[in-house]
């Protein structure tokens, strides 16, 4: 697109400078890294050849910490410090995970997210993700020979905004720079659309380990457009081992497995699942603890039997993501296979049943996540090439809205808005004399709060007192680019303010974190000055070479003076860079954002403009 | 305790700074109910394609700060303009015209009427759990809503907005009921597990 060339707000000032970054899907079962190496995406394997990683991580009583394979072979012998599958537990409390009662671990419920109490002692979800990510990291680093500049991390469509933080926070515990927090079925039409230089309407069904997720995009002129997506955060590939184990315990009659024996038949019962996708029989042998034994068949029909109601799950969904995207079956060109549990004939059955078309297997469809997220994390480092030109437009999976009185929602942003999204909405106050507010923030589709999550709750104080009904509060939800809340709060006349970036109910505070990212570094023996040192160093020749860059393309849109002073701005910092002292690097960031910020408000006007211009070039070519 | 009258909360969005322009001048067409749905599409892709925090992700925080606000903007100027129903409601307040159904409480007895009898049937087809039945009412609803959509269009070709306002109110009837069937569809649809 001729359009894109002729305002780059983004180019960067060393073209030829590749900046190393990733796409991570981290899933329920298994987790991959990729990049974009040569302009193609490719997985990045471990020292071995192995791209899959298993997301399992052990935790010993030395203290030491096995990820991946290295703790896969003590799952039966050591369930309750093995932990699998975390990302059910991401963002989520007690009464939110299901089968709670098969799992082998030692649940805490603290206040928000639930714990895991291990032989290393209590850990968060958050943390076993981190120790995920922070090995694929590792991985990267080694693999590429470079620190990386940031990482696109991929969450299921339906993941709500508690869940999207806890995935945010892992990430950043690992040391990661967050790029995005991208979609999984966003990720994986970007590796097919691009594949396939494909136009019209498609759908997604991405079956994962633990989750699903239905996204209906619109992809023309290189823009992915995401009209609705719908899915279920409880329904995955775990749950099909969970009937075939049950069918196993039913069938052998076995009553009371111990917890080392249920992780080991549930081993054994992904083992059959998986075999049945090539084979119309598996055998089960299994000799238990107890000198039990377990011999079993299982067939092809049976297992599409056992599983029926949770293929069914999968309807309204698809049903509902439809609807919403003001679409039926027959506007939908081609279904996308994402994760998995989609190779199960079952599921492609019912998919292809569903939308009439046989779904699209070409690509494998537990790397399409990743490859897709690579592609992305390659363009928002600013690695971007002319062939690149794509744009995503997602939307918030869920509604936002507030209570009001008597336990309703007031929806505030409908589910299905394009993000990023601004909505103010205004309140006034109830009683005589009322000098504070309080709001509870939720998501969710239903009528009740009760039947909502809960994000967050705060307050407004030092309204002026006024009669009721005379206070003007104006509430701002807003949604960025990752689908993060943040909401704030303001008394109109008076310009009293209050404002939260929701996360408090099911996330972790800040201290929360900042405390265990202490305590990682001590472990790990990392010293924290020159990390922080390092950080900011890079932060700053980070800014200074988008600002000179900016400078260079548009810098007759600054009046001399102003242009001196940012000047004068970049030669102090490049300064205090040399030094040693990561505070004064700071403020010196600090007051060059600020010095650029009307420059880059007039550079931002500038492209609009353009876009406009632009716009009557893409006419011409419709 | 909610202020009431939605379209006002659209204009004078507090978010935006430096939209000064109307939507349709924003996107370089016409001020009109009728809108070439491509031309919008085009003028808002390559509108996002400039502002969109994509764009600006390894930018410094002060232009991914202005970026998210701007797509926002660019966002709800598109809402604003792509959906016949809300376009109309905007267009209307650029007129000066109120159409927000909550001040203007009287409509006809025998729309209101008609009303009941639609919310009649979806709360029965929604108790008996008949799927395709409320399937039949929104085919009914949408049959209905089209020729509410003409009179809108004859309303502002005739720069006549009293009718195109009052076409407008009816109209918003007409979508909250069809929210309501939506809401019985998805209640059907949901596995009786989930809370």
């Amino acid at each position: 697109m001729a359009l894109l060339q002729i305002s780059e707000p983004g180019m960067s000032a060393a073209p030829h400078q590749h900046r190393l970054a990733v796409g991570i899907d981290l899933g329920t079962t298994n987790s991959i890294v990729a990049t974009v190496r040569n302009g193609l995406a490719v997985v990045l394997q471990d020292e071995v050849g192995r791209s899959l990683l298993p997301s399992i991580v052990r935790y010993k009583a030395g203290g030491g910490v096995d990820v991946g394979y290295a703790a896969q072979g003590a799952q039966a012998a050591d369930p309750r410090n093995a932990i699998v599958s975390a990302k059910r537990f991401m963002g989520r409390g007690l009464k939110d995970v299901s089968h709670i009662e098969s799992m082998p671990y030692d649940f805490l419920d603290a206040e928000g997210m639930v714990r895991l109490r291990t032989v290393a002692g209590v850990k968060s979800p958050v943390e076993v993700s981190a120790e995920i990510l922070k090995l694929l990291r590792h991985r990267a680093e080694a693999s590429l020979g470079g620190e990386l500049v940031g990482a696109v991390i991929t969450v299921p469509a339906y993941f709500d905004d508690a869940q999207r933080q806890a995935t945010k926070d892992a990430a950043r515990l690992a040391g990661l720079n967050v790029l995005r927090l991208l979609n999984e079925p966003t990720a994986a039409a970007i590796a097919y659309g691009l594949d396939n230089a494909s136009e019209g309407v498609y759908a997604v069904f991405d079956l994962g380990g633990g989750t699903f997720d239905i996204s209906i995009l619109k992809l023309a002129r290189g823009v992915f457009e995401v009209l609705s997506t719908n899915g279920d955060p409880t329904l995955g590939g775990d749950d099909f081992d969970q009937r075939v184990y049950c069918w196993m315990l039913d069938e052998a009659k076995i009553r009371f497995p111990t917890i080392e024996d249920t992780r080991y038949l549930l081993l054994k019962a992904r083992e059959a699942k998986e075999m049945l996708t090539s084979h119309d029989e598996a055998p089960i042998h299994a000799e238990l603890s107890t000198g039990e034994t377990v011999n079993l068949t299982l067939a092809i029909d049976a297992f599409a039997d056992i599983t029926r109601t949770l293929i069914s799950k999968t309807l309204g969904p698809m049903r509902k993501a439809l609807r919403d995207a003001g679409l039926t079956v027959d506007d939908v060109k081609g279904v996308v296979m994402v994760g998995g549990a989609t190779r199960m004939p079952q599921v492609q059955r019912a998919v292809a049943e569903y939308f009439k078309k046989e779904p699209l297997t070409n690509l494998d469809p537990e790397k399409v996540v990743a490859l897709g997220a690579a592609m992305q994390a390659n363009v928002l480092a600013g690695n971007r090439a002319g062939a690149d030109d794509w744009l995503l437009l997602d939307v918030i999976p869920l509604s936002l809205g507030m209570e009001t009185m008597g336990g309703l929602v007031e929806k505030v942003i409908q589910r299905n808005a394009t993000i990023p999204i601004a909505k103010a909405q205004d309140f006034t106050t109830f009683k005589d004399g009322q000098t504070a507010m309080s709001f509870h923030i939720v998501q969710g589709e239903r009528e009740l709060v009760s039947d909502c999550r809960s994000l967050a709750k705060f307050e407004l104080r030092g309204i002026p007192p006024m009669v009721a009904g005379a206070a003007r509060i104006r509430v701002t939800f807003q949604v960025d680019a990752d689908g993060l809340l943040s909401v704030s709060a303001r008394e109109m006349t008076s310009g009293v303010e209050a404002s939260i970036t929701v996360k408090p109910s099911y996330g972790l505070t800040d201290d929360e974190i900042a405390g265990m990212l202490k305590d990682s570094m001590a472990r790990v023996d990392d010293d924290v000055r020159a990390r922080n040192l390092r950080e900011q160093q890079v932060e700053a020749e980070r800014l200074i070479e988008a600002v000179e860059a900016a400078l260079a393309a548009d810098g007759p849109l600054l009046r001399r003076e102003e242009r001196d002073d940012i000047e004068e701005e970049i030669a102090a910092l490049k300064k205090r860079i040399a030094g040693t002292d990561h505070r004064a690097i700071k403020a010196g960031i600090d007051s060059l954002n600020a010095a650029t910020q009307d420059f880059a408000a007039r550079r931002m006007d500038q492209g609009v403009r353009r876009a406009l211009t632009g716009h009557k070039v893409i006419e011409l070519k419709l | 305790m909610r202020l009431r009258g939605k379209f006002q909360r659209l204009i004078r969005d507090p978010m935006a700074p430096d939209f000064s322009q109307d939507y349709f001048a924003l996107f370089g067409l016409p001020r009109a109910y009728r809108v070439d749905a491509a031309r919008l599409d085009a003028a808002y892709h390559a509108m996002q394609n400039q502002v969109h925090p994509d764009r600006h992700a390894h930018l410094p925080e002060t232009e991914r700060r202005l970026s998210m606000q701007w797509a926002a903007q660019v966002n709800e100027a598109y809402r604003a303009l792509k959906q016949p129903l809300a376009r109309a409601r905007y267009l209307l307040g650029l007129a000066g015209v109120d159409a927000s159904g909550e001040n203007n409480t009287a409509m006809p007895p025998a729309f209101l009427m008609e009303q009941m009898e639609w919310r009649e049937a979806v709360a029965e087809a929604r108790a008996a759990g008949n799927h395709g039945e409320l399937e039949t009412l929104m085919q009914r609803l949408a049959g209905h809503a089209k020729g509410i959509h003409g009179e809108i269009e004859r309303g502002f070709d005739a720069h006549d907005y009293t009718t195109a306002a009052d076409a407008v109110r009816r109209l918003m009837f007409m979508e909250k009921l069809e929210h309501e069937i939506e809401d019985a569809l998805d209640a059907l649809e949901s596995p009786a597990d989930e809370s």
